[in-house]
């Protein structure tokens, strides 16, 4: 018997840019890639969503502002709220802030520059759809390649964020050591991805999707879209 | 004519016998409208009117040209049935004025010229001049220019994966702001000429962006004529991007050509509509029948001259056969354009224009588009700049010292500061992104990979504009060979100051003459290219300064060859021979201070057969790395080596040079080289083979560089001169 092969849905808005890596990293890993419209209303039955990185609409009012009114978020949201699993990278990780499906918002890096760099990254919870592979305190190396990934909240936010273990992945050290030195944008906390409670929903601003070839970069990427595969199959996060 | 009062075309930028030829054509005198038009199209910037005769003595014939100078880019044949569409461009003047939008809007015109073609594009490359980063201006230039091409650039999704930064005096005046992009297609869908026979009766259809008042005489006031100190008032003439409406324009255009609805595609540029109509019409062998009211305009009340001559970004002009209208219009809604008809086919050869119910123009298409004059202007050779030549002068320097000064020294040190504000990666094909010798993409779905490098060599330029040509190109062709891949063809933007002084001319013409006899050295064809004249302000003229943008292929991505040193316990060989040769070096514009002297020589046959060494070498994977010899010459190339991996090494300098000859001596046709010791053998064997001398150097290891006895310092205190340069000049946090 052949094991079945998870179908993963990847929205394109008009502005997203790495649609097309996030597709192939599915394909790279094991899955389906089902490519989605952002102007319908029906997600195809896939088994996850991906949103992925790029500048939806322009991010012209404020990055992911309206592709989080686009007629699939409500699909989307309610794909979510019965426990279907969505990773949102960059851009992707921005429109479900600005959806409130995920807690924070994104603003401009503290250098006001966009930067594109690669960097470590520490895993705070396996309780997500993306990281039920990997282990607390593990590292991973991918590229991040943004202008507004500073991730800030309320305070009252930030501590429920920090209470309730929502924080996904931290900016850090190769040895997983969290400090301003390596943290590249001014996130609170090094805060580079969080998760909603259940861990259905992620978001992060690095580029998973750029790190699962080795011919072109680090492979951190690797075990969150192997993750996503899984949960994708047994429909529940952790 | 009142008496005193200009005429009206030579306000425009004509001269009284382009007036006079365009009186003829028409047998009457134009309108002011037709004039508007004339004077755009007959602009230096679009009829390349000082250079076309020049241009055509360049080699443009090989066995992998499909499409070679005259198109909106050149294209090249890389097997499995697919096309490599490669252009290098300027956008120098705009980005003098208003350094965001002009580098942004110039990234976006060279985005457009590749999907013309027919071909995603996949990589952008952008070769960039500006004054020393001590003056505020320059600073304020480089920052916008920089975010400029991070902010368009990022927001389409083509990564930039490559370019280079020089600082020099000349261009504090006339920053220059060159882009090149490469796209991949299927071969079949490459939209040329001869692909296409479009049909009186065939539709022009306008889609993007609505057309407005930006840029307007863009082509003849900003890129045809030298930057005063007014410059300020030509920023209307400064077009604005919009980055967003370009991707869709990417992802509608490649949707058109891959469901096969167009007849002929051309984008809007320079000259806007008057420019991409008669080329349209002309291209076809036709006419055609304009309404300039069905033109979706940003703003009522645009005269028609101002619509027809307004350089209004991301728009793109497709001629559709009436039956396939309905479904190119559908595509354009799916990506959300505005598109309409202005404009139908005709037989014969007018161009007729109307708005409003009245003929506004009509003139023979060709003779906008190519009928334009030519000019053989004057050419003389200037006096030899003044100073002694640098070789042969008494060093009582310090080599560490000098060498530490040269790391720092803005052009040699990293260019991260700008590498970071680009994405290099969207696309997921960037096996070598911005910083090495040349960047490698791999061709999606194939083995196979672009090496890709640009280079200009300005003050050799100055020196000897003949042999500062030849050195760009066999410095990309080298930068290209090092990597491990064969140099296939060049693109070029050609960056001179003003083509009415002989002295320019002269310049031109031996840099014309260099790019020739190397290109054809090397088999490296011409495909096409740009011209930027004008690059001058007051007394104060850029360097002559071609920048070549090189296309090589790897047949095999995985035998790609690193820069750096990869690790310790390997032999560092230079392949090459030194020679004492200073003039124009690093090390004598920035610790010497010495300007004068004559450029390195470069033997062809010398570097043809370097190139045949590092090939072969690389393909029977011999190399851990190879590094070209450049600017700052054998020390600066193996700083350069040991920096990229924190990779440490001893040397020994070999013959009689003196040490600072021996170490800055920037002679052309070298590359520093690593391999397993178990290899040196074959190495050496190969490098006889082709009458290359090899010289064994060293060894890598450890955390220091060692020079002879000369030189020992650690990794980490080079890297953070090398690393920290330019953001200290800045300001900025490294």
């Amino acid at each position: 018997m052949t094991a079945a092969v998870p179908r993963i849905g990847v929205v394109t808005f008009p502005g997203s840019l790495d649609d097309r890596d996030a597709l192939r990293a599915v394909a790279t890993m094991g899955g389906e890639p089902v490519s989605l419209w952002h102007a319908e209303h029906d997600l195809h039955g896939v088994d996850a969503v991906v949103l992925p990185g790029g500048f939806s609409y322009g991010d012209y009012l404020r990055a992911g502002a309206i592709a989080a009114r686009a007629p699939l978020l409500d699909q989307v949201a309610a794909f979510a709220a019965v426990g279907g699993s969505v990773l949102g990278i960059c851009n992707g990780f921005q429109i479900l802030c600005e959806a409130g499906l995920l807690p924070g918002a994104l603003i401009r890096n503290r250098s006001l520059r966009f930067i594109c760099r690669i960097v470590t990254l520490r895993v705070e919870t396996a309780q997500t759809a993306v990281t039920r592979g990997l282990t607390p305190g593990e590292t991973l190396q991918m590229p991040m390649k943004h202008g507004e990934g500073q991730w800030v909240a309320t305070p009252e936010q930030l501590a429920d964020v920090e209470e309730d273990g929502l924080v996904v992945f931290r900016y850090s050290s190769g040895e997983g050591i969290v400090d301003d030195v390596h943290n590249p944008n001014g996130a609170t906390n090094n805060i580079a991805g969080v998760r909603n409670a259940v861990g259905n929903v992620v978001g992060l601003m690095p580029h998973p999707e750029h790190a699962v070839d080795p011919d072109v970069g680090p492979t951190g990427g690797q075990a969150l879209f192997a993750s996503l595969l899984e949960a994708a199959l047994e429909g529940s996060p952790a | 004519m009142i008496a005193g009062e200009t005429p009206l075309h030579r306000s425009l930028g004509l001269e009284d016998d382009e007036y006079d030829s365009i009186v003829a054509t028409l047998g009457r005198v134009p309108n002011r409208t037709e004039l508007a038009m004339y004077s755009v199209m007959w602009s230096e910037h679009c009829s390349y009117k000082s250079s076309k005769i020049h241009l055509k003595t360049l080699p443009t014939d090989g066995p992998a040209v499909l499409v070679g100078p005259g198109q909106d880019a050149g294209a090249i044949d890389v097997g499995d049935g697919m096309a490599v569409v490669f252009k290098l461009e300027s956008h120098s003047h705009p980005s003098a004025i208003e350094p965001y939008q002009g580098a942004a809007t110039g990234v976006g015109g060279i985005v457009r010229d590749i999907i013309s073609m027919g071909a995603r594009p996949v990589a952008l490359l952008d070769p960039l001049m500006f004054g020393p980063l001590t003056d505020e201006r320059n600073r304020w230039l480089f920052e916008g220019v920089v975010a400029g091409i991070g902010g368009y650039g990022n927001c389409i999704g083509v990564p930039t994966v490559g370019g280079e930064v020089r600082f020099a005096d000349a261009h504090s005046s006339n920053p220059c702001v060159n882009v090149m992009c490469v796209g991949v297609a299927r071969a079949d869908d490459l939209v040329t000429a001869t692909a296409l026979t479009p049909q009186a009766g065939s539709v022009m259809v306008l889609y993007g962006a609505a057309t407005g008042r930006d840029g307007i005489g863009g082509v003849s006031i900003l890129a045809s004529a030298t930057l005063e100190e007014d410059a300020e008032v030509s920023r209307p003439s400064v077009q604005i991007g919009d980055p967003f409406a370009e991707k869709l324009l990417i992802e509608a255009s490649l949707e058109l050509i891959a469901t096969g609805l167009l007849e002929g595609l051309q984008d809007l540029g320079g000259a806007g509509l008057s420019c991409a109509l008669s080329e349209s019409a002309s291209r076809a062998g036709m006419g055609a029948r304009v309404d300039l009211d069905a033109v979706a305009l940003r703003e009522p009340g645009l005269e028609a001259f101002e619509v027809l001559t307004s350089e209004s970004q991301e728009r793109m002009l497709a001629i559709v056969h009436p039956s396939k209208l309905a479904a190119v219009q559908d595509v354009c809604a799916k990506w959300g354009l505005a598109s309409s008809v202005i404009a139908e086919l005709t037989a014969g050869d007018r161009l007729q224009i109307r708005s409003h119910d009245e003929v506004v123009a009509d003139v023979p298409a060709r003779s906008l588009a190519d009928d334009g004059p030519t000019y053989d202007r004057p050419a003389t050779a200037p006096a030899p700049p003044p100073g002694d030549d640098p070789t042969f002068l008494p060093f009582d320097g310090d080599v560490t010292d000098a060498l530490v000064m040269l790391l720092g020294s803005p052009s040699i040190a990293s260019k991260r500061w700008a590498f970071e504000q680009y994405d290099q990666l969207v696309l997921g094909n960037t096996i070598v992104g911005p910083g090495a010798d040349a960047a490698v993409v791999r061709l999606e779905g194939t083995l196979k990979a672009l090496a890709l490098s640009v280079d200009g060599k300005g003050r050799f330029g100055r020196l000897d504009p003949y042999l500062g040509a030849m050195h760009a190109v066999a410095e990309a062709a080298r930068n290209v060979a090092v990597s491990g891949a064969k140099p296939v063809a060049i693109t070029n933007c050609l960056n001179f100051g003003n083509p009415e002084r002989p002295e320019v001319m002269w310049q031109f013409i031996e840099s014309i003459r260099g790019i020739r006899d190397a290109c054809v050295a090397l088999g490296t064809p011409v495909t096409g290219g740009n011209v930027s004249f004008y690059n001058e302000s007051g007394d104060s003229a850029i360097d002559p300064t071609p920048v070549i943008g090189m296309v090589g292929l790897l047949g095999d991505y995985r035998l790609r060859v690193p820069s750096a040193f990869p690790r310790g316990g390997l032999a560092v060989c230079l392949l090459g021979e030194t020679f004492p040769e200073l003039g124009g070096s690093e090390l004598a514009e920035v610790v010497l201070a010495e300007t004068g002297g004559r450029p390195p020589a470069l033997d062809l046959d010398r570097e043809v057969a370097l190139q045949a060494l590092l090939l072969g070498a690389a393909n029977e994977t011999l190399l851990q790395s190879a590094h070209d010899c450049a600017e700052g010459g054998l020390a600066v190339a193996l700083a350069e080596c040991a920096i990229g991996a924190g990779q440490g090494f001893a040397v020994a300098l070999t013959g009689d040079l003196p040490p600072h000859v021996a170490m800055f001596s920037e002679s052309a046709s070298r590359a520093v080289v690593s391999l397993a010791r178990g290899d040196e053998e074959r190495l050496r064997a190969l490098a006889a083979d082709h009458g290359v001398p090899l010289a064994r150097i060293g060894e890598t290891g450890g955390p220091r560089v060692v020079i002879d006895g000369l030189v020992d310092v650690t990794v980490e205190r080079l890297a953070d001169t090398w690393e920290g340069a330019i953001p200290r000049l800045l300001g900025a946090a490294v």
